[in-house]
């Protein structure tokens, strides 16, 4: 529930196809893909061994030899993108640090850094494992370390719903500008390449076995063989409506979630979800211009997801992206990258494709293929997490006005 | 929405599963004699650990450890559940809650982490492969992403509402039922299976803590080695556990009769900014979280009647914390009672918020508040009443608890007995 609209004013990005901001824009924009064979570790003998590697990012002039050493590699690029979205809302300059809040979600934590140490402890020995493994790897590792590097002390939080807790992380972060906070940054950024992680994705079920990065990750389409998994995610800045006229990429103006027990039909909980989602912003379903849908990339969850997109649309064929078909599915980080980019879509009027995919027809959906130029007043965002969790967001243009109300 | 519209959120069912008690009576007993669980590690070999003390649960052997589909549950999982239940049952509301209506809010700092390490042992040949071989378990997923824990709750207690775990350190059992308050408060639902659980006992988790030396090293006396606020403390010791509520609003617990233990009438929390895992000793933010949890609950200082400490059992903490309960109660500071159930139950971090807040509804049930054990060297920097050793009868009518962790989370949660106006 969105009490009050919360206005997304700072944007900051690390992804597979571009390591801020702008250049992910364009990227996404122009359908570049970044889904390759995974580089970071020999995943050969794997039964999926394409990723979504971020790229080309070094974080170490940032942030220094000492947090690069305390840190796992997803908080870097948390880091990274925290330190871009906070520089791009101002809110240092404009909002008292005590009063700035950090909400992000997290699944996994700085897995990598456990891994590692995993390996110290069972192959060397306890004393051989760091002293910074008791705050590394944990789940609130980013909100902690945002906190710090921005000396935000406003209420903050953590929250873990499998991939679709970053939408929930912005709906807590909108609560905490409600109860007093001036400024949150939300969000997520995740990052599991390591094979201790890359082996529990595969457990997990769902990832692709695919080998060609062109035809691996195909939402909506009948060839669809499960999804890529990759890395990194979005950081953003919400600021109350009221504080940020003019400076606003977009509002955030709705939020439901739930979740399906393993006795239920999934459509009927992500029906109830997207139809709250949309009454709680007080936005009727004939007013959606555009849903960035969650695409989880099998055929059955696909067909899902449609079939409750057809129920609360109608026969009219709404527009459809998944803009994370160029990067693969990056857990909580990619809901936060799914908002970022809903953003600055209602920014520009544009609306960026879905790399690869040929829609199945009986989908009744209009999936958007190709960059397609339009303005945009309200969107949907739609994030399902393994094991039941459902969650979406609306979000709205700021210069938008609403009509019929 | 005035004060008198808002709605209100109270709890009705408790299960606790603590060191030296599993269930809500027997816990409570053992707080009240002021007994310490804290043990000789057991749960992984202590040989080789600086620390080899750990206060641990010892769970009946008829509770059920798996899924029905065969799938191992984690030892936090398991926990939740059996304290789940017992809430659950306590509380009692039938069907009264449409699924939709009803969600579940848990805590946890370190989630599945006990069995990613037995399973990863198994993976990697004991550390020797980083390419860990490739036939895993299905659940290794559920261990990878700990919002399994609040899935497999639930599952139990058939919650379709949003449903997620809270992950902030060592505050997530504060934090997670300060969520849930918050989630039946906007009116997104009507009911919460809220608390938290933890079980980090295992190699990994000693190993790092004894890195930056925060645990215990009396090992060879392992009951007095949990010593906050004693000048002779040496840390903390590491524990295990789950507290699970059922929290309610307030109009639909009292239409359908149910037997209210108190009201969650405030909550606050702040960060620290200053380091991942140290405390500057003035304990601003902390402070700052007290005071804003009195805010909400429209109390002052003088009308606290007792508080549960975070009390670790750390230097740091315990002088950060007292500057913090100076800073927020003032004057009403020095004779407030206080303790630390941690000297009983140790630190299992992001469950230990939660069982403390157990503790707290129990004080209000009973006027009971129970001491800090092992609190026979008093420190002349720690000015407070930090009731030594025994027991104390207190008609307590509202109560604080206040947590400090990792990541520089900073929480306090007020808790009052129910008074409705009529």
């Amino acid at each position: 529930m969105i009490r009050e609209p919360a206005a997304i004013t700072g944007i900051g990005i690390v992804s597979p196809i571009g390591n801020d901001r702008e250049a992910h824009w364009i990227a996404q924009q122009k359908g570049v893909h970044g889904i390759a064979a995974v580089e970071r570790f020999d995943a050969s003998s794997y039964a999926s061994t394409l990723a979504g590697e971020v790229r080309d990012l070094d974080p170490a002039p940032a942030l220094g030899g000492r947090l690069m050493s305390s840190t796992d590699w997803m908080t870097q690029m948390s880091l990274v993108a925290a330190a871009e979205a906070v520089a791009d809302s101002g809110i240092a300059e404009r909002h008292e640090p005590g009063r700035c809040g950090v909400f992000t979600a997290s699944t996994a934590g700085g897995y990598e850094f456990g891994q590692r140490e995993l390996q110290n402890l069972w192959s060397r020995g306890p004393k051989y494992v760091s002293a910074y493994q008791s705050y590394a790897w944990f789940y609130a590792v980013n909100t902690g370390q945002i906190s710090i590097r921005h000396g935000f002390k406003g209420h903050s939080g953590v929250v873990v719903a499998d991939a679709a807790g970053a939408l929930d992380a912005l709906a807590s972060s909108a609560a905490h500008l409600h109860h007093g906070n001036a400024a949150m940054v939300s969000g997520a950024v995740d990052g599991t390449l390591c094979p201790w992680g890359w082996v529990a994705h595969v457990a997990g079920g769902g990832t692709t076995s695919a080998s060609d990065p062109e035809t691996a990750y195909l939402p909506f389409d009948p060839r669809a063989s499960g999804a890529v998994v990759g890395e990194g995610g979005a950081h953003l800045v919400l600021e109350r409506a009221a504080d940020a006229t003019g400076r606003a990429y977009a509002l955030l103006v709705g939020h439901a979630s739930g979740f399906v027990r393993s006795s239920q039909d999934p459509t009927t909980v992500l029906r109830r979800v997207v139809e709250a989602a949309l009454a709680d912003a007080d936005v009727r379903p004939d007013r959606i211009d555009l849903v960035l849908a969650d695409g989880a990339g099998t055929v059955a969850a696909d067909a899902d997801e449609a079939a409750v997109l057809r129920s609360v649309f109608g026969p009219r064929r709404v527009p459809v992206t998944v803009p994370k078909a160029a990067v693969g599915r990056l857990q909580a980080g990619g809901a936060a990258l799914d908002v970022a980019v809903a953003a600055l879509a209602l920014r520009d009027g544009l609306t960026p494709p879905t790399v690869h995919s040929q829609v199945d027809p009986a989908h009744g959906i209009d999936l958007v293929t190709e960059p397609r130029a339009g303005s945009l007043n309200s969107v949907l965002v739609v994030a399902r997490g393994r094991g039941g969790f459902v969650s979406a967001v609306v979000l709205t243009s700021p210069h938008h006005h609403p009509e019929g109300a | 929405m005035s004060a008198r519209q808002q709605r209100r959120v109270v709890v009705t069912g408790v299960g606790v599963v603590a060191p030296g008690g599993v269930g809500r009576e027997p816990f409570w007993t053992q707080l009240q004699e002021g007994r310490t669980a804290t043990r000789r590690l057991s749960n992984c070999p202590p040989e080789g650990f600086r620390s080899q003390v750990a206060a641990e649960v010892d769970l009946p052997a008829d509770v059920v450890a798996t899924r029905p589909d065969g799938a191992v549950l984690d030892r936090a999982t398991v926990f939740a559940m059996v304290a789940a239940r017992e809430a659950w049952d306590d509380a009692a509301p039938a069907s009264h809650y449409a699924a939709e209506r009803l969600g579940v809010c848990l805590g946890s700092a370190v989630g599945a982490t006990t069995s990613l390490e037995r399973v990863y042992r198994d993976m990697s040949h004991e550390g020797e492969l980083w390419n860990v071989v490739a036939d895993a378990p299905p659940e290794l997923y559920d261990y990878f992403v700990p919002s399994s824990i609040a899935a497999e709750v639930a599952e139990l207690v058939g919650a379709d509402g949003p449903v997620s775990v809270i992950s902030t350190g060592c505050t997530s059992g504060i934090d997670a039922v300060g969520q849930a308050a918050d989630l039946i408060r906007s009116g997104v639902l009507d009911a919460v299976v809220s608390g938290a659980t933890e079980a980090p006992i295992s190699e990994i988790t000693v190993a790092c803590f004894d890195s930056i030396r925060a645990t215990s090293t009396d090992n060879e006396t392992p009951e007095r080695a949990s010593r906050p606020f004693d000048a002779t403390r040496g840390g903390f010791v590491l524990g295990e556990g789950a507290a699970v509520f059922v929290l309610e609003e307030l109009t639909h617990a009292l239409d359908r009769g149910a037997t209210v233990y108190a009201e969650v009438v405030g909550y606050g929390s702040r960060c620290n900014a200053h380091h991942m895992t140290g405390l500057r000793a003035d304990g601003a933010e902390l402070a700052e979280a007290v005071t804003a949890a009195l805010d909400q609950a429209q109390v002052t200082a003088p009308e606290i009647d007792y508080v549960n400490a975070h009390g670790s059992g750390t230097k740091q903490n315990d002088l950060h914390e007292t500057a913090a309960l100076l800073r927020s109660l003032g004057e009403r500071a020095r004779e407030v009672p206080i303790s630390s159930i941690k000297s009983m139950v140790g630190h299992s971090l992001g469950a230990i918020g939660s069982i403390e807040i157990a503790a707290c509804l129990l004080v209000l049930r009973d006027g009971v508040v129970p001491p800090t054990a092992n609190l026979t060297t008093p420190d002349p920097d720690l000015p407070l009443d930090y009731v030594p050793n025994t027991s104390r009868a207190v008609a307590a009518r509202t109560v604080l608890t206040t947590g400090s962790g990792f990541g520089g989370f900073q929480s306090a949660m007020v808790l009052r007995t129910l008074e409705v106006a009529r």
